[in-house]
């Protein structure tokens, strides 16, 4: 991750990928949203659905564990050339998550972001507030989830 | 047979439920899985971070209200899966030993054109700390089947 001040508006990054098995599908939704669509196979079966899918939830989350793989990756490689890597800060929130279609057991998601906008922090003068569009892409390249994020990031002194 | 349906959820109605502690182990462990930033995983980075403390991630506090629906009234409700979340704000950071349930206000109902056996609610939850204080507040809509769609064709 860059500093606030180095950060390029339309600026696109391919965060990685996830594979959704059934077994992991259901350990999620047994302990956070334990709907039948998303634990039991029969029952999905009988919903619109048609077969077990992921918790947005999980789909969600796993778009956080790629990102940060990336930003980790990231800044191993800055340290590695002798640069700093700034603090990355918390999320105020997020916009307009989307769940276009559904993640069945066996989907591999890749998943995407790109900056939208940068706003000064008013208030914490030595942070940024960095927005993107985020997104996950199923195998087919169907859009399958996407949501515009907001994040603290450190401004250069 | 569940018995809640789209009918159920009625415009300005306010209900609480629930309770959740949230443990250290938790924490780290969803952090682990999916967001692990120090901030989320070190006791000292907590401290030095915005948030004041080692805390849990938001994404974990989105799981866990999800988790709180389900026990209020999802899972015994003709509940068919949400499009999407207008709006989620992170606006406190929950630490390990909050006990948190969930406030949730129905802010619109609406029958579905497309699908008219099902209705569309869109929700407000709030996760509030025992000290009142909201911990985050998520704005979404859950799909609804109606009671009896076809009951003028029975």
């Amino acid at each position: 991750m860059s500093y606030f001040d180095d950060i390029t508006v339309g600026a696109r990054r391919t965060l990685g990928t996830h594979h959704f098995t059934r077994e992991e599908i259901i350990a999620f939704a047994q302990a956070y949203d334990p709907q039948s669509f998303h634990v039991d196979d029969e029952a999905a079966k009988r919903t619109h659905f048609g077969d077990l899918v992921a918790s947005g939830w999980h789909t969600a989350a796993c778009w956080m564990k790629c990102l940060v793989a990336e930003r980790t990756q990231d800044a191993a490689e800055r340290t590695a050339r002798g640069e700093d890597v700034p603090a990355f800060g918390p999320s105020p929130g997020f916009k307009n998550m989307r769940w276009l279609k559904p993640v069945y057991a066996g989907d591999t998601i890749t998943y995407a972001t790109e900056v939208r906008e940068k706003v000064p922090s008013k208030s914490k003068p030595e942070w940024g507030l960095l927005m993107a569009y985020n997104t996950g892409t199923n195998q087919h390249g169907d859009l399958v989830f996407d949501f515009e994020s907001i994040v603290f990031v450190r401004r250069r002194a | 047979m569940p018995s809640l349906f789209f009918e159920d959820f009625v415009e300005r109605d306010v209900k609480t439920y629930g309770s959740y502690t949230v443990t250290e182990a938790e924490i780290l462990d969803f952090a682990r899985q999916f967001d692990p930033q120090p901030m989320h995983l070190d006791k000292a980075a907590g401290a030095a971070s915005m948030l004041g403390a080692l805390a849990a991630s938001g994404w974990h506090a989105c799981a866990i209200m999800q988790k709180l629906m389900c026990e209020a009234f999802l899972l015994n409700s003709s509940g068919r899966g949400s499009p999407g979340v207008s709006e989620v704000k992170w606006k406190a950071p929950i630490f390990p030993g909050d006990v948190l349930s969930l406030r949730r206000t129905v802010l619109e109902s609406r029958t579905s054109k497309s699908k008219p056996d099902m209705g569309l609610v869109t929700l407000k939850l709030e996760l509030l700390k025992s000290t009142g204080e909201v911990a985050s507040e998520e704005t979404l809509v859950i799909l609804f089947a109606r009671r009896n769609p076809g009951a003028r064709l029975a």
